[in-house]
């Protein structure tokens, strides 16, 4: 595999992670991000897990966080209901960090 | 974790700081619980990364880092970059490297560094409990006096926050409030895979030597710049970058790395690589402006990100030396009073010691200057501009020197007056 540009899907399927299916560590008040101008998570999340469905709202997906914690400095309309590390042996492992 | 235990000090978080607090307080006798959430240290950290060599002294003569860095730096590289073209200043020197002994600086994987270094804390004595997520602090009487994760609860004499920069501990125990976004840039990076071989000749290195090398003009216009370490086996790219601009102009980070990594002066540097492992991390990007008012309450310390400590002047970061000396601090002030309402405002003196808050504090303008927008786009422009018409020849009759200059200035939407302001205010610090 030579260099090249990679999306952030294949970016992710290098990494090792636990994904906790039970309890999601970020939650979204989708009511918020509905009136939400700015959807600064959209752009900032080296991750790429914050899309515009068809209808236009705000879908998030948890799995694949690299729990760098940009999405909850930037959200400044309360959007993120909530946000903490995952529950332990959860989520991104770096073998090499 | 058994509710009866009661341990000298709860250290929360076992990166360089808490790692380094562990370490002395257990050599020097003390129970003293290190918990993390990974299910080993280093599993969720990331940095660029070299750490600064310094910072190890205070662990003491016999303290052995040997299994925990990859590479001792011996190039120090900068690079300005405008579009396709670059300006390289390289400064090769064996004594950086350490000629086989103790280096500037060492090239790090966090898995290695951070797994190592608690193994120093444990062998030491200290109880590493991993693949625990501390959830809040423990408070009788005002007083912090343990911790809890999940149903456990710890107490403590003392916990050391060293959780980190998006310090949630901090938080609950209402030494900071939410992390403004303009004090933090989020850090992204590739490790890609190579062999020893091709990065030694690559680079020009000795076999244990390697190159550090930080990028500028390569973020769109964005505050931030980019970095490459070498590692044994692999070298670590990535940018930095200032999530507020990035934001306002639109194009993602994981982006900018992508065609950094396409850069004409980049890709010979990694062709024929693998990339094994992409990660983000936050870093503390304020300076002293972003220490907290308060370091400590009663029966808690912040330490290493959690409280601030980072200093990023652009060509150097220095994160991880200052997350050991404050963990080295905290461990002191433990062992030097006695009477846990001292420990705080003993801590803060360790700092000044060790040269933490005057480091910090001597770098302010430095910062300050960080802010210059035109740092990123306009100024790297002019200095790739100038290098462009000193080394073309096009059988033209050379233009004066003043006039190549107006000319680069003008390209580069920058005024005499502008440049000579910057200037002023770089030579000021
Ligand atoms: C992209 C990037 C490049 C960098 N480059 C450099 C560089 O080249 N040189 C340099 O010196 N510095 C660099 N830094 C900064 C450096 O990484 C940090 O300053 C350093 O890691 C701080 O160490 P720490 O021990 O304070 O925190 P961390 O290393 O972040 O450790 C915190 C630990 O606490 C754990 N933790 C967090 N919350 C909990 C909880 N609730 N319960 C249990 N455990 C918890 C985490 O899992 C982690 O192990 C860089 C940072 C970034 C992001
Ligand atoms: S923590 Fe980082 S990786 Fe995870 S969702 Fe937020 S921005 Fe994306």
């Amino acid at each position: 595999m030579a260099i090249r540009v990679m999306d952030t899907p294949e970016l992710l399927s290098l990494n090792k992670f636990n994904v906790d299916e039970k309890e999601p560590h970020i939650r979204l008040d989708k009511s918020k991000c509905r009136s939400c101008q700015d959807r600064p998570c959209l752009v900032v999340c080296p991750a790429g897990l914050y899309r515009l469905d068809q209808e236009g709202e705000i879908n998030f997906d948890h799995a694949g966080c690299l729990e760098c914690g940009t999405c909850r400095v930037m959200c400044n309309n309360k959007g993120i209901q909530s946000w903490n590390y995952p529950r332990a042996t959860f989520g991104v492992h770096y073998r090499l960090g | 974790m058994s509710s009866a235990d009661k341990f000298d000090a709860i250290v929360v978080g076992a990166g360089p700081a808490g790692s380094a607090c562990a370490y002395i307080l257990a050599r020097e006798g003390k129970a003293v619980l290190l918990v993390e959430r990974g299910d080993s240290a280093g599993a969720k950290n990331v940095s660029g990364g070299r750490l600064y060599a310094h910072a190890l002294k205070a662990l003491g003569d016999e303290f052995d880092i040997s299994g925990g860095v990859e590479r001792k730096v011996a190039r120090e590289e900068i690079m300005v970059m405008a579009g396709n073209r670059s300006i390289t200043v390289s400064y090769h020197d064996p004594e950086l490297g350490g000629e086989g002994q103790i280096p500037n600086s060492y090239t790090v994987l966090r898995a290695t560094l951070d797994g190592w270094m608690a193994s120093r804390g444990e062998e030491a004595g200290a109880i590493l409990a991993c693949g625990i997520r501390v959830d809040d602090v423990l408070v009788q009487d005002g007083r912090v006096v343990g911790v809890r994760a999940g149903d456990d609860e710890v107490y403590a004499d003392v916990v050391v926050a060293a959780d980190g920069v998006n310090s949630l501990l901090a938080q609950r125990a209402g030494l900071i409030g939410d992390i403004p976004a303009r004090n933090v840039a989020v850090g992204v990076k590739e490790v890609i895979a190579l062999p020893s071989k091709v990065i030694e000749e690559r680079f020009a290195l000795r076999e244990d030597e390697g190159a550090a090398l930080l990028m500028l003009g390569c973020t769109g216009g964005v505050k931030g710049g980019a970095f490459l370490y070498t590692n044994k086996e692999s070298v670590s790219l990535g940018c930095v970058v200032a999530p507020e601009e990035v934001a306002h102009k639109g194009k993602p980070v994981h982006r900018l790395l992508q065609e950094l990594k396409l850069h004409p002066a980049v890709y010979p540097l990694i062709e024929g690589g693998e990339t094994v492992e992409y990660s983000a991390h936050l870093v503390s990007e304020a300076g002293i402006r972003g220490v907290p008012g308060n370091l400590h309450r009663p029966g808690m310390l912040l330490a290493g990100d959690s409280a601030g400590f980072v200093i990023n002047l652009g060509y150097t970061i220095r994160g991880m030396d200052l997350a050991i000396l404050s963990g080295v601090a905290a461990a002191r002030a433990i062992l030097a009073e006695a009477d846990p309402a001292r420990v705080g405002p003993a801590y803060v003196s360790e700092l000044e010691k060790l040269k933490v808050l005057p480091a910090m504090r001597a770098t302010r303008g430095y910062v300050d200057l960080m802010e210059v927008p035109r740092l990123y786009e306009n100024y790297p422009y002019l200095a790739v501009e100038l290098f462009r018409c000193l080394f073309t020849v096009d059988g033209d009759v050379p233009a004066r020197m003043l006039d190549t200059a107006r000319g680069a200035l003008r390209s580069a939407n920058l005024s005499l007056w502008q440049v000579a302001k910057d200037a002023w205010r770089g030579l000021k610090i």
